[in-house]
């Protein structure tokens, strides 16, 4: 390298310095890279297990549902006495009624900017009879233009067509199953108040979930108002959000405005997000002791490298070089091991992700899941890399800065 | 306390003024020691003047006074009129680098760079970014000590002598009034010992350049101007 005019004294001196230990920079070059490609990799693949899973639980789920609160027996209030009559309350049976003034809800919900789909459903419990078989099913009555947006149904029909309308049913792979049902077949949908319905299977889904599979059944919104007693009526309002992790502010905010309740698909996976929460914060850990790993490395080389340098930084200072002239150099000898380690760790970051998504498959040949390779988390292993490098650059190049030119000079 | 005033050898302003120069380590403990009793020395442009005197007479300390290595303990230092007694470490920095070239016994070259560059850093590292005309300088420097066909070769791959020529022309970079060669020629055989001399005198001459040269070659020290001996921290006519 050559002396240019652009080039700055510490710049000069530092790459001089780091080029001149080829070994010394070399290993600890390697070290920040598998630190690094060790945070991107994990990072990636934590983020991209987490999107997966947000993925595949909402497709099948609304990001919000409202509906109405469960009934409870209210304590009896003495007026004279003023206390609680505390005689033993039974707990009332779950009623299936319509939410009160659900198309005034429905305006008020679809002017919400963060909301951006509603969608009125009528949904109850019911048996479906074919012969002598019989099954309990969860019975939803949807509206197919709102609620094909909310759960795209026709993407997950495998057999025949997600057509909804007064005379289909559209049922599950493992419910077809039980009951023998193919597309074309008529079936009986009978509800606990004697109501009976006969449709035909117009499609077969399939929601990767055998649970989901053999209980959900889809019917057109007014049949399942004449099924369940409930003209004119809806039970559940399910919203989808622009933003899916503003769901639970949203859905609190809305049993706060009318007094319904309203879950989250967060609140209804809490089980999920523990886990997502645990992998966080053990992602964070990784990625601390990866740093503080990197961050003494760093630090032990340049310890080094100030004393084997003594002399050159006592000739330098002998010579009116500055304290902070020689802080600045390795300062910047910190920094450019961080900033070169942190490239070269995501390439390897990159290159190991490449080959999990190529050689890591679902045992029908699939990806696994995507892994995306973010420039966002690419900057961010690249700033923490270089600020550790300079941080843990800092003690040493002080050492250096503060080294007496006389003692430097005998070495 | 002794002391040597050398008679002026031109109308010109002294270079260097020691008045009662004074230096302990240690200080204020118990096992505090005076190295320096007290020096009065006054030094011209163009002097060109010998250091002799046994080891562990206080030689380096009384150079590295003088170079603003080191503070006196009491005292008066002057560089060019300007005294040091009351300048921070930056000033000292600053006037150190702008008034006084170092040689010392071991060259003490940046090894990862070439001759050219180690005379430029002076240079350059007191104007931050590089400039030609450090490059044109440098290269004159390093003709002047003959060592035009090494500009670019490393440090590292020239003899002890040849090392020494840079660091002669590495303390001419910053054009110093005083430059300190504390034992220049050493390690260096005989031949070469007197190139460096040589070389050291012509600077003197032609640059009117106060040099003192620390030396234990009485031959050397013979043909020099003026020669003092510090012994046991005082310094001797």
């Amino acid at each position: 390298m050559k002396l240019s005019a652009w080039q700055p004294f510490e710049w000069v001196v530092a790459i001089r310095f780091l080029q001149e230990g080829k070994v010394q920079t070399t290993f600890i070059l390697i070290g920040i890279a598998i630190g690094v490609a060790v945070i991107v990799f994990m990072s990636a693949l934590l983020s991209g297990m987490q999107s997966n899973f947000v993925n595949r639980v909402l497709t099948g789920q609304a990001h919000v549902q409202v509906f109405n609160p469960k009934e409870t027996v209210r304590s009896l209030y003495h007026l004279d006495g003023g206390q609680f009559d505390w005689s033993t309350r039974q707990v009332p049976m779950q009623r299936l009624k319509s939410i009160d003034q659900w198309q005034y809800l429905l305006r008020q919900l679809n002017d919400m900017p963060e909301i951006k789909v509603v969608s009125p459903s009528v949904t109850g419990s019911a048996l479906v009879v074919r012969g002598e078989t019989s099954r309990a099913v969860t019975v939803t009555g949807v509206l197919p233009e709102v609620y094909f947006k909310v759960i795209s149904l026709p993407d997950k029909t495998v057999l025949g067509q997600a057509q909804i309308n007064s005379e289909s049913i559209l049922i599950g792979t493992e419910l077809a199953l039980d009951l023998g049902l193919a597309v074309g077949d008529k079936l009986r949908l009978s509800a606990a108040n004697g109501r009976q319905l006969l449709l035909t299977v117009t499609g077969i889904f399939d929601f990767g979930n055998k649970g989901a599979n053999s209980r959900y059944t889809f019917i057109a919104f007014r049949n399942a108002q004449n099924l369940f007693d409930l003209a004119g009526g809806v039970t559940v309002i399910d919203l989808v959000m622009h933003d899916v992790y503003q769901a639970e502010i949203k859905s609190r905010e809305i049993t706060m405005l009318t007094g319904l309740q309203a879950d989250s698909w967060i609140k209804t996976n809490e089980q999920f997000f523990t886990a997502v929460k645990a992998q966080t914060t053990a992602n964070t850990a990784i990625r601390f002791f990866v740093a503080l790993s990197v961050g003494f490395g760093i630090a032990s080389v340049l310890v080094v490298s100030v004393v084997q340098r003594s002399r050159e930084i006592g000739i330098l200072r002998a010579m009116g070089i500055t304290r902070g002239q020689v802080l600045r150099v390795f300062l910047l000898q910190g920094g450019l091991l961080g900033l070169g380690g942190s490239l070269l760790g995501s390439g390897i970051g990159a290159t190991a992700l490449y080959l999990w998504q190529h050689y890591m498959r679902n045992a029908d040949g699939s990806v696994m899941f995507m892994l995306s390779f973010d420039r966002a988390l690419l900057l961010q292993a690249m700033l923490l890399a270089t600020l550790t490098g300079l941080l843990s650059a800092y003690a040493p190049a002080l050492r250096a800065a503060k080294m007496d030119p006389v003692l430097a000079i005998k070495g | 306390m002794m002391s040597v005033t050398a008679m002026p050898t031109t109308n010109r302003s002294p270079v260097l003024q020691l008045n009662g120069i004074r230096k302990s380590f240690n200080l204020g403990e118990a096992n505090e020691t005076e190295v320096l009793h007290g020096i009065d020395l006054t030094l011209f442009p163009g002097e060109f003047c010998a250091v002799i005197g046994p080891s562990g007479s206080g030689k380096s300390t009384f150079l590295n006074t003088i170079g603003l290595l080191d503070r006196p303990t009491a005292g008066h230092l002057r560089i060019n009129g300007v005294d040091t007694t009351d300048l921070n470490n930056a000033q000292l920095t600053d006037l150190r680098g702008h008034s006084i070239g170092f040689v010392f016994q071991y060259h003490h070259l940046l090894s990862a760079f070439t001759a050219l560059e180690n005379v430029v850093m002076p240079m350059f590292g007191d104007a931050g970014l590089m400039d030609e005309h450090m490059q044109v300088r440098g290269s004159a420097l390093l003709d002047k000590v003959g060592l035009t066909p090494w500009l670019h070769a490393k440090a590292g791959h020239l003899s002890g002598g040849q090392q020494q020529r840079v660091a002669v022309a590495r303390a001419l970079a910053m054009q110093p009034t005083l430059i300190l060669a504390d034992e220049p020629t050493g390690n260096l055989d005989s031949k070469s010992a007197d190139s460096v001399f040589e070389l050291l005198r012509e600077v003197c001459r032609d640059h009117h350049t106060a040099v003192l040269f620390v030396t234990h070659n009485p031959l050397l020290s013979a043909r020099c101007d003026r020669t003092i001996q510090v012994v046991d921290g005082l310094v001797l006519a």
